[in-house]
């Protein structure tokens, strides 16, 4: 069982805000699913597949970049080629 | 090439319409209308996943799928709606409109690709591209009588598929018939290079009625507890009618179904936690404010944008991998998962097909299971197994419950798509 | 990395529950152990970016100018591992004596960040491409030590933020991505380093080492960043982060050391936290409280597959390293230890020394060679700032060629030189130094010439001969150095005293 707080500090983790109101009825479901999951404990090692792809690699060419235009079309504010993003010091 | 796209959309099967839209004549799928599901990146159409959090967001790129479609002549009329980045079963998850199910409007079409389905079911495409990470192609397809076919892990590659939960999911064909699915799959599984985790192994295949002589095996678990009887009486005769047309019907068991939802949902919402960590409204996506600093900025943000069950994932995968608990949710589910993958390979040793239903239940009415998530998650028992073990796998149309389509679930071994489907179009030739 | 949180370091033997109680004595807490482990992050010099093909050589273009759907973390996009930035990590870890691991895998740390576009880290956790490897280092005393090598790991670089303050005092930061993705590897040590100046040469080794591989490239801006772990013995460790250069290792860890025994001579606790270096103030600052520290939620990245090269590292032929370098050169050359340890010290003096070695008329002069560059020439660069690589072989080792043969003196010589690198720094064309000495008349004189001079200053300072008489050695010298001033420099000091000697003599 994960309290209320737990369920917040887990949200800060997430960095997702969850309002106060909804914090009750969210946790709830929320130990519901963890009561659910409980049966993983159950779980035996197998034996472990090898994973049969591997080395996966390109060779080091450069390929064309987007343009700085198409790269700033989506974002929500530039200033001189930069993207603004909120403060973080 | 020009083609008028005119059909109307009565079901709300399509968060994005192209009226008017452009082909390249002359490949296997030249001026074919195809639906694509809206968590596929579609170069200069815009692309939401479902979700609030990428209104407006215009790719600047094409998904490899999309990019083989538009090679083969496709015409790309629009994106379909779907359950907030795939997270759901219903498509009542849409942050922007619930999609009703053609067969009965007061029902959903089943999730997530459930704008794709019901684009195909209402006739408005012939086929559509949807993604399957959990049953998302398979479930809709069963709930709106079409097929759709989850293809082998690797298979095609996921460059461009928005993701949700990576080591699970797949882009897939759907389809009004097995012929078409074929068809649509064989354009999609072309090499690529971009993803790594793609085997390069295309399916170049034209369906034929072959079932004489294959032996299906029938899990008791696909008939267990929780799985409706009517269900159940529908697809043992679809079962019965390959039996008569020469298949060899075995039964068999996989124990370690009773860790496949556990297992899937451990392992998808910790993938998505960490996937849906990029939608910060910086780069794309609705702009995020500036007046505070990054981190409060950054959390009203995704807690204003992400709808209440994204956030449910969010926070149980961030949950599942968090230190401490890392040993007790994700690692175990990943033992579970490889248990899942060993009953399925020995399954699939002894037989050429596993066979069963898609889904539990036909369509829920409209708003019957939205308030209980883990309701809810239970109706996927007998889709995620395939995605756990990466095999390949169809639903098929096989008769109707109460007058709503049930569907056929015919899984495969791995890169034996060919199997997989020439036992789905047998069925379909048979019964039509 | 260190293990060194236990005990009060007061000699009690007790827990932390003396810290406080009891202040140790000053001779205690100048005894007390200095443990330092570093954490070295270096970009590789790939053409590309580790995970997509955007060009990795970004440093003079405008910003978001080298990105693309995979390095902006679009919706969709897949990271593609770049197969040059794994040879290179396995130099790196072949190099250093490091276990290549049979499968190493990537994993994504997870953290929100704006220079972070997919808001995960694709690195390296439990699965890195190498582990367990030793280099040695000078310590202090001069002694050659080990340090071990804990692991080596490839990850991508974050974007790069710039801090702005709007008009209305509110601020914001700006983002270019075009640094995301750049191939860093990290190197972790163990604790093994016992002073900031013993961390300077570790890092200048290091640098050295790949460079020599041809991996990195140190002058270029933030190429090496640095997370140093620091504690003394018995007491809390504390990891300082964000030091980007060589000299901001050792002054953060100076401050770090001071600030730590400061602590400990009032008798208070050190706590255990991340600190950040603010290279402009040279000082650390505590910045994150208990709640903002990070879990990082690692797990195996889903978009790549393991490698599995263990058996490439066994293809790959290393160049000549530091310390074979440095044998080499003091067996074939007969140069000094420190000498040859100077020269090796960067590739591009080893490998000036050698060019010039090669002209036919200096090749057996290894010693004078390796004095003038070891210890005038690039003293001389860096006075400038310049680099080697501008240096004319052809025009250096023409004037190591006029000392040979004594046709200038050391003095002219290095006037010479330093003529000929401003002409090199000011964009103008160097000339060969034995024209310059012809055409400007600054060859050595004949005997015969400076006997003129020297009657003609002897006889201008009698006072001077008067002293020497009077048994002052000294007042000989007084006399050669107007003899220099009058000559500009082309006298050798030596004969020249002996001349001076023979010509008092000769008076009497």
């Amino acid at each position: 069982m994960v309290s209320e707080e737990e369920v917040e500090s887990i949200a800060k983790l997430a960095d997702i805000t969850i309002e106060k109101e909804k914090l009750a009825g969210f946790t709830s479901r929320f130990n519901d699913i963890l009561e659910y999951f409980d049966i993983l404990d159950q779980v035996a090692p197998d034996e472990t597949t090898k994973d049969d792809l591997y080395n996966v690699l390109r060779e080091d060419e450069v390929m064309p970049s987007l343009t700085q235009e198409e790269a700033l079309v989506n974002s929500g504010e530039t200033e001189e080629g930069y993207i603004k993003s909120p403060k973080v010091m | 090439m020009r083609y008028r796209f005119d059909a109307e959309d009565g079901n709300n099967a399509f968060i994005t319409i192209v009226r008017d839209a452009e082909y390249k004549e002359g490949g296997v799928l030249s001026g074919i209308p195809v639906a694509v599901k809206d968590n596929i990146s579609t170069k200069g159409i815009p692309t939401t996943c479902g979700s609030k959090i990428l209104e407006g967001y215009v790719p600047p790129y094409d998904a490899h799928a999309v990019a083989m479609i538009k090679e083969a002549g496709a015409v790309i009329v629009g994106k379909t709606n779907m359950d907030e980045f795939g997270m759901g079963t219903t498509t009542e998850n849409s942050a922007y409109f619930p999609t009703t199910n053609p067969c009965d409007r007061t029902c959903v079409p089943g999730g997530s690709s459930g704008g794709s389905a019901a684009a195909i079911a209402s006739d408005m495409v012939p086929m559509a591209l949807g993604s399957d990470t959990g049953g998302s192609i398979r479930c809709p397809a069963a709930f709106c009588g079409i097929v759709g076919l989850k293809p082998t892990y690797g298979r095609v590659s996921r460059f461009g598929l928005i993701a949700y939960s990576n080591s699970l999911e797949q882009i897939g064909p759907m389809a009004k018939n097995v012929t078409d699915v074929s068809k649509l799959m064989e354009v999609i599984s072309k090499p690529d290079i971009y993803d790594s985790t793609a085997y390069n192994r295309p399916y170049v295949h034209t369906p034929s009625a072959q079932i004489k002589g294959k032996k299906i095996a029938v899990p008791k678990e696909y008939f267990g507890e929780g799985v409706d009887d009517k269900v159940a009486d529908c697809v043992r005769g679809a079962i019965s009618k390959l039996e008569e047309m020469g298949a060899e019907i075995i039964d068999c068991s996989i124990p370690s179904m009773k860790y496949a939802l556990a297992a899937y949902y451990v392992t998808c919402t910790s993938e998505a936690s960490s996937n849906l960590s990029r939608f910060d409204g910086v780069r794309f996506g609705p702009k995020v404010e500036m007046k505070r600093s990054w981190h409060d900025e950054y959390r009203d943000y995704r807690g204003e944008r992400f709808g209440e069950e994204v956030q449910r994932r969010i926070l149980l995968g961030t949950f599942a991998l968090s230190a401490g608990y890392y040993g007790k949710y994700y690692a175990k589910a990943q033992v579970a998962r490889s248990n899942i993958r060993n009953d399925f390979l020995r399954v699939l040793n002894e037989a050429d097909l596993i066979a069963g239903p898609t889904m539990p239940n036909t369509a829920f009415k409209i708003g019957e299971k939205s308030s209980n998530p883990l309701e809810m998650y239970l109706a996927d028992i007998l889709t995620v197994p395939a995605n756990l073990a990466g095999v390949p796998a169809i639903s098929v149309p096989c008769g109707k419950v109460g007058g709503m389509p049930v569907g056929l679930q015919i899984i495969g071994r791995h890169f034996d798509e060919e199997s997989v489907v020439d036992a789905a179009f047998a069925y379909e030739q048979e019964v039509n | 990395m260190s293990d060194s949180n236990s005990g009060c370091g007061c000699g009690c033997g007790d827990g932390k529950g003396c810290a406080g109680a009891a202040k140790p004595s000053e001779k205690d807490v100048k005894d007390l152990k200095v443990i330092i482990g570093l954490e070295i992050h270096c970009q590789l010099n790939t053409k590309t970016k580790l995970f997509c093909g955007c060009s990795a050589d970004f440093r003079d273009d405008a910003p978001n100018t080298h990105v693309c759907p995979i390095c902006l973390g679009l919706p969709g996009a897949l990271p593609k591992l770049n197969k040059q930035a794994v040879i290179y990590a396995l130099k790196v870890a072949k190099a250093l004596n490091l276990e290549i691991s049979e499968v190493s895998e990537f994993s994504r740390k997870n953290y929100f960040y704006p220079d972070l576009p997919k808001g995960y880290q694709i690195s390296q956790y439990d699965k890195p491409i190498a582990l367990r490897g030793k280099m040695t280092v000078d310590d202090d005393e001069g002694h050659e030590k080990v340090i071990r090598i804990t692991r080596i790991h490839l990850e991508e670089d974050p974007g790069r933020l710039v801090h702005k303050i709007s008009r209305d005092r509110a601020g914001y930061t700006l983002v270019d991505y075009n640094r995301s993705s750049i191939p860093l590897i990290e190197i972790v040590t163990e604790p093994d380093l016992s002073s900031p100046k013993e961390a300077r040469r570790f890092l200048n080794k290091l640098r050295a080492t790949l460079e020599y591989l041809d991996v990195f490239d140190g002058e270029k801006e933030g190429s090496i960043r640095v997370d140093a772990n620091i504690s003394l013995e018995g007491h809390n460790r504390v990891e300082c982060k964000n030091i980007s250069s060589y000299k901001g290792v050792e002054k953060a860890l100076t401050f770090e050391i001071t600030r730590q025994r400061n602590l400990i001579r009032r008798g208070q606790e050190i706590v255990q936290e991340t600190r950040h270096f603010l290279e402009g103030r040279g000082i650390t600052t505590g910045s994150r409280s208990k709640e903002d520290e990070n879990d990082y939620r690692y797990f195996p990245e889903p978009d790549l597959k393991p490698l599995r090269v263990k058996d490439w590292a066994d293809k790959i032929e290393l160049p000549e390293l530091p310390d074979a370098k440095r044998e080499r050169f003091m067996s074939q050359y007969k140069i000094s230890v420190n000498h040859a340890k100077t020269l090796v010290g960067d590739i591009k003096v080893a490998d000036f020394y050698e060019g010039i070695l090669k002209n036919p008329a200096i090749s057996k002069e290894t010693e004078l060679a390796a004095t003038w560059v070891c210890d005038t020439l690039l003293g001389e660069l860096y006075y400038r700032d310049m680099k080697i690589d501008a240096v004319p072989r052809e025009c250096f080792a023409d004037l190591v060629a006029l000392l040979k043969d004594k046709k200038v003196t050391d003095k002219v010589a290095v006037d010479v030189l330093r003529a000929m690198l401003d002409d090199i720094h000011e964009g103008r064309k160097c000339a060969m130094p034995s024209e310059t000495v012809e055409k400007s008349g600054l060859g050595k004189g004949s005997d015969d010439e400076f006997t003129e001079i020297i009657k003609k200053v002897v006889a201008a300072n009698p006072q001077a001969v008067a002293d020497y008489h009077s048994g002052k050695g000294n007042a000989i010298n007084f006399i050669v150095g107007q003899i220099m001033k009058e000559t500009k420099g082309r006298a050798d000091p030596k004969s020249l005293n002996k001349l001076i000697v023979d010509y008092i003599a000769s008076m009497e």
